[in-house]
This record gives C-alpha cells, sequence and structure tokens, in this order.
C-alpha cells in the first residue's frame, strides 16, 4: 500500500489545529481526489500541487491519488496547504522518505512553476506546530522573518518546491529551475510604523496641558476623549501617543503580529515582529464588521485587533454611526473580541487604548465665547450625546483642547528645548509602569486603567487628606460617584509618574481636571478649567 | 493529414497487438479482438479463469500529451460498461463474472513499456 503523511496547519483566528495530510495511491486509472472538508481555494490546490510537481522536475503518480486532511471535520480553508500536499503525495509514491516527513511541517502555497508563494498566517501557524511537539518548519521564504521569531523551531526558507524535494534527502539533476532570480523582494517594511515613530511629541507647539495629559494615559493605558475645534492638534497628538508609549514586551509583540499575520490586508508582518504599538485610525466610515472583526463564513480579526497593544484613535467620533461605537463596549470591557461565523468561531486580542477625538458642535466653532459658533443648543446637545452613555463611562480622561494661543505659540519659539521630547516622555512613562506594575504584582491587572475602583479603595485606600478635595467634588456634585473611581486610578497614574509611592493632594487635583466635568457640553466648554 | 491517421491506427494497431500477447503471457486467453457495434468498440475481450476480462488498451508515442491512462476518461469508463452489459446481452451470458481493464502501452525510444490496471470502475 502506497500511503504516507504530511503535516499542515488550519487556523480559525489565532487557534488552530494541525492537519495530518494523508495521501494514497491506488492501482486504479489516473485521478487525483482531495476529501476533508476543503473550502473553493484549497479544492483548486489539486491543480497547482500536479503542475507544481511535473514543473520541478518530477513525475505525478499516473494511478489515483486520494489526499486526505484529518481530521476531516476541521473546515480548511486558504492555499496554504499545497506544499504539504505535495510532499505527502512525493512521500507516497516512494520519491521521499516516509518517515523523512514526521517532524516537519509545510506551509505555502505553489505557484503553477513549482515556486513557493507567500502565505497569510505563518506566525500563529508554526507556534501552534511548535505547541503540537512540532520542530521542523517548511515555509515560504518570503515569510521566513515572520516564521523565525518563534523561537526554538528549525525553520527552512523555500522559494521553489525543488528545494523542499532537496531537503528530504531527494537527488534532483541540475535544471534551469534552480536558478531563481531572487525576486526582488519589495522592503514591505513597517514603514507605516516607523514614520509614527519618527512623529515626535516635541512636534506639538503649545497645548503644555494636552500633553500632560497625554503622558498620564500613557502611563496608566487610560482611554482619552479630545474635545476641540478644528485645527486645535487633536489628530496630532493622537498620532503621536504612540510614540510616548513603551516597547512591547515579547509576549503582547508576539500576539500584535500574530493577528496582522492572518489579516490579508496587510503584509507588513513579514519584516519583523512589532515591538512597537501598533497605532490605527479607522475612518468614520467604517462599518461594525471592518471594526470587531467579520468575514463571510471566516472569521476574519478587525481593526481593533489590529490595534491590539496599541492605540486606536477615532477621529470625529460623533460622526462614526452609533452601532459601531457600542460594538466597541465588550471588547473594552474584555480585552478580546469573539466572533461568530458560519464557518467557526473566533477569538482575537483587542486590548486597545482608546482615543475619541471630536469637535465641541456641528459646527466646529463653539469653544471659548462660543460666538462663532452658529449651533443651536439642540444641535451641540444632538452632537455630542452620540458619544454618551455606557461609551463614555470607560473613558478616563475627558480633555478641552483649544488652538495655541499667539503668546503660547511665542512662548515655545523663544524656547526651542523646553518642551520635552518622546523619548525623554517615554522613559517617564516606562518607569511609571514599572511601579504600576510592581504595586500590581499578583493581581490580574498591570496598568492602572485596568484596576476596579472598588479595589482600589480597598486595597490601596488614601489617608483623607489626600481625598479630601475629591470628597468635596463628590458632594458638590461635580462628579458622580463613579467619576470618583476614575478619579483614583487617574491620581494613582500621577504619583506613579511623579515617583511618588502615594497619591497627594496634587495628584487628585489633577486627577479632577483630566477627569473633567461630568457633562459633556460643559467639557467642550472648557469649564473644568475654572 | 491522411497518411498521419494512418500512423496513428498502425500506432494503435501495434499497441493492441502488444497488449494481447502480454495478456497471453499471463495465461489469459483472447477471446475477441475489436468487437463492433453501434454504441462504440471493445478492444481486446479476453478470457481469465473464468472471469471474463474487457480490455481498453491506449497507446501512446511518447509522454508529450500525457500518460496514456490519463486518456481514459470517466466517460469512456461509462461507455465501456454500457458496451460490456450490450455484449453480455448478444452474447447470452447473463450471471458471468466480469472485469474492465484498462493497458496503456508506452513507445519510447524503440522500447515499449506495457502498463496493467485491474478492475478500473
Amino acid at each position: 500500500m502506497l500511503l504516507a503523511k504530511a503535516y499542515a496547519v488550519s487556523l480559525l483566528g489565532l487557534a488552530g489545529t494541525v492537519i495530518e495530510v494523508e495521501s494514497e495511491i491506488s492501482s486504479s486509472l489516473p485521478g487525483f481526489i482531495l476529501v476533508g472538508l476543503p473550502d473553493t481555494s484549497l479544492s483548486e490546490s489539486k491543480d497547482r500541487v500536479r503542475a507544481a510537481i511535473q514543473n520541478s522536475g518530477l513525475k505525478m503518480p499516473n494511478r489515483r491519488v486520494t489526499v486526505n486532511l484529518s481530521p476531516a471535520s476541521v473546515r480548511k480553508q486558504g492555499s496554504s496547504f499545497d506544499l504539504a500536499i505535495a510532499v505527502s503525495i512525493l512521500a507516497a509514491a516512494g520519491n521521499i522518505k516516509k518517515n523523512e516527513l514526521e517532524n516537519w511541517i509545510h506551509l505555502g502555497e505553489l505557484g503553477l512553476d513549482g515556486t513557493v508563494r507567500r502565505v497569510s498566517g505563518i506566525l500563529p501557524a508554526v507556534l501552534i506546530a511548535k505547541q503540537a511537539g512540532i520542530s521542523n518548519a517548511v515555509v515560504p521564504k518570503a515569510n521566513l522573518t515572520e516564521a523565525s521569531l518563534v523561537e526554538g523551531m528549525n525553520i527552512f526558507g523555500a522559494q521553489h518546491f525543488r528545494q523542499v524535494v532537496r531537503l528530504h534527502g531527494v537527488e534532483l539533476p541540475e535544471n534551469e529551475l534552480d536558478e531563481i532570480t531572487e525576486t526582488a523582494s519589495v522592503p514591505i517594511s513597517n514603514s507605516a510604523f516607523a514614520s509614527f515613530l519618527k512623529l515626535d511629541i516635541a512636534d506639538v507647539i503649545g497645548q503644555q496641558e494636552a500633553v500632560d495629559a497625554l503622558t498620564v494615559a500613557a502611563a496608566g493605558g487610560h482611554h482619552v476623549l479630545m474635545v476641540g475645534p478644528p485645527g486645535a492638534g487633536k489628530t496630532m497628538m493622537a498620532e503621536r501617543l504612540p510614540s510616548i508609549l513603551p516597547d512591547l514586551n515579547l509576549n503582547d509583540a508576539l500576539e500584535t503580529t500574530a493577528v496582522l499575520s492572518i489579516s490579508c490586508s496587510r503584509n507588513v508582518s513579514s519584516e519583523s515582529l512589532l515591538l512597537r504599538p501598533p497605532f490605527e485610525a479607522p475612518h468614520h466610515s467604517a462599518s461594525v464588521s471592518s471594526l470587531v472583526g467579520g468575514g463571510l463564513g471566516m472569521p476574519r480579526p478587525g481593526v481593533i485587533s489590529l490595534a491590539n497593544n496599541g492605540v486606536l484613535f477615532l477621529d470625529e467620533a460623533p460622526e462614526f454611526q452609533k452601532p459601531v461605537l457600542e460594538a466597541l463596549r465588550q471588547p473594552l470591557e474584555s480585552g478580546e473580541v469573539v466572533i461568530n461565523r458560519s464557518g467557526g468561531t473566533a477569538r482575537f486580542p483587542a486590548k486597545f487604548q482608546l482615543i475619541l477625538a471630536a469637535n465641541p458642535c456641528p459646527c466646529g466653532n463653539g469653544f471659548g465665547s462660543g460666538r462663532l459658533c452658529r449651533c443651536s443648543e439642540q444641535q451641540k446637545a444632538k452632537y455630542l450625546a452620540k458619544l454618551s452613555g455606557p461609551l463614555l463611562d470607560r473613558v478616563d480622561i475627558r480633555l478641552n483642547v483649544l488652538p495655541a494661543s499667539l503668546s503660547q505659540l511665542a512662548e515655545s519659539r523663544s524656547s526651542k528645548n523646553g518642551s520635552l521630547s518622546s523619548a525623554q516622555i517615554r522613559e517617564k512613562v516606562s518607569l511609571a509602569r514599572i511601579a504600576a506594575a510592581r504595586r500590581l504584582a499578583g493581581t490580574p491587572w498591570s496598568i492602572n486603567s485596568q484596576v476596579p475602583g472598588a479595589y482600589l479603595r480597598k486595597k490601596f485606600a488614601l489617608p483623607s487628606a489626600a481625598t479630601q478635595k475629591l470628597q468635596d467634588a463628590l458632594d458638590k456634585g461635580r462628579i458622580s460617584m463613579r467619576g470618583f473611581d476614575r478619579c483614583l486610578r487617574l491620581a494613582w497614574s500621577n504619583a506613579d509618574l511623579a515617583g511618588r509611592d502615594l497619591p497627594d493632594q496634587s495628584d487628585i487635583a489633577k486627577a479632577i481636571f483630566l477627569r473633567g466635568p461630568e457633562n459633556l457640553i460643559e467639557v467642550s466648554r472648557g469649564n473644568s478649567r475654572g | 493529414m491522411l497518411w498521419s491517421m494512418n500512423q496513428k491506427q498502425i500506432l494503435g494497431r501495434y499497441g493492441e497487438d502488444v497488449a494481447a500477447n502480454y495478456l497471453i503471457d499471463r495465461g489469459y486467453l483472447i477471446h475477441e479482438r475489436n468487437w463492433r457495434c453501434s454504441l462504440g468498440e471493445i478492444d481486446l475481450i479476453a478470457k481469465d479463469k473464468d472471469r471474463w476480462v474487457f480490455v481498453e488498451v491506449k497507446t501512446r508515442n511518447g509522454t508529450g500529451y500525457g500518460h496514456p491512462f490519463e486518456a481514459i476518461t470517466a466517460e469512456k469508463i461509462m461507455r465501456m460498461r454500457k458496451l460490456v452489459a450490450f455484449w453480455c446481452q448478444v452474447q447470452e451470458k447473463s450471471g458471468v463474472k466480469v472485469r474492465l481493464d484498462a493497458i496503456a502501452v508506452l513507445v519510447r525510444h524503440g522500447k515499449v513499456a506495457v502498463e496493467h490496471i485491474k478492475q478500473v470502475y
């Protein structure tokens, strides 16, 4: 009996299964049968594999070939099975020794001429193979750097099927196919991210209060709402938030890169691990499924998962459709999103820091005295009401951003090196995060914004002298009970940044300022300054 | 055109001879060759002990157009089955054991290779 096995991986979200690719050659008229729940793109694999084998100077067996993908109940999709099917057939035909394939995983799409082409999802697939105890992998050369991020695996990057066959000990006569012209791999680098890295918070002129607020947000991972007129610098500052966030740790970086790897729309993962927090700024026309994830049949990650461990910036937040904003609530709470589709259920990480930006009113001029504003009170209320409710409950910092005044501009021009650079602030933020992590050691949380208020009040009770101001604000109705908890968290972030073991009165005062008034319209008027 | 047709026929005829000899060498009795009816033609009808064997022979000169077996399509096999049923009817043979085989004759560089697949469906 001519039977052989090779291994591949079927992915569903970031999870997956190692798939046994069994081949059998039976004494019957030539044919190629592929069974085991393949989808259309995988069924087409038959024709690619046949052509690739023949055009690599090898012989496709001229008997009936049956390929089974086991477990047959798992739905399989995509072109990454080509390579495993091809080697499995050659092993069944006796070209490759059968025990040669036991500890190998083969991932890659085959071209008709036998070239091995890039596929998506290599990083999670190799991780799954490693967990399953497989220690060798063949991946497309184009995915080699990505696959190499998995430690402790022996990885071979193949450009042509002949190289794979040679790797498994088959001697092939030299031919013209061996001179593969190195396809000029366009460095699809993290150019987008690299450019964000170059964005420096020192570029922001004036706006010292807002920069301070962003520093606190970075230190504690707090979500931020910025309300201000067009041109005040909301977008500019949001884009620079990633530059003051510390580097991702290895696990977070792997997780984020893995999401990018399965998202077909991006190629960034080809270059290397994303060590910097990602920044995603979807347009306000975005749909629910583009934001939280979705897709036809098979679940795919959305923008919030691409922003995992980074920043999700919603510019013109009130312009987003209400269902889209509401869909963010559950992932904000749980840090992950579960997507159900007919093809299966996938779980994607979605631990992002949310930055919302909004104009004070539809015309954008309703700031300060509001003399230029032509909106009715009703219009204003309706505009910002789109943001109110449970979504804003999760936003700790509400900031009124006014255009920099002439005196601020003059001041910043005169003292060129007055404002801190991103690198300097990042240093402070890193130290604050370390302090928070040390305090929260042994809890499920590591940054202040994750800690429930009740826990803070109980475990880290503050002396009444410090909280007096907070109590006053609560009594006067300036803040709500929920606002009280938010302020406590912010106060801890302030203390961490200042290097204090306990928040003092100034930290509390700053927290009340950052939290802003309960009423959004007042935020938009900048009344918290008073 | 006419010449090439002839050559094709000569090659086909030669292949059938080779296939017949191949079967005889293996103890088959050749019952009939090129049995024709309105439905088509059966290349070889042989007897393997008590079993009637119907053989489709494909001959190729080189594999430029693929292996001879690849030319035997599912459609062709369906036609063969009908032919076998018709043959049994005409010969008034009911309840006999039958089998459909395929033989490939490959002529290359003056050498001849024969491949035999039993029981094709």
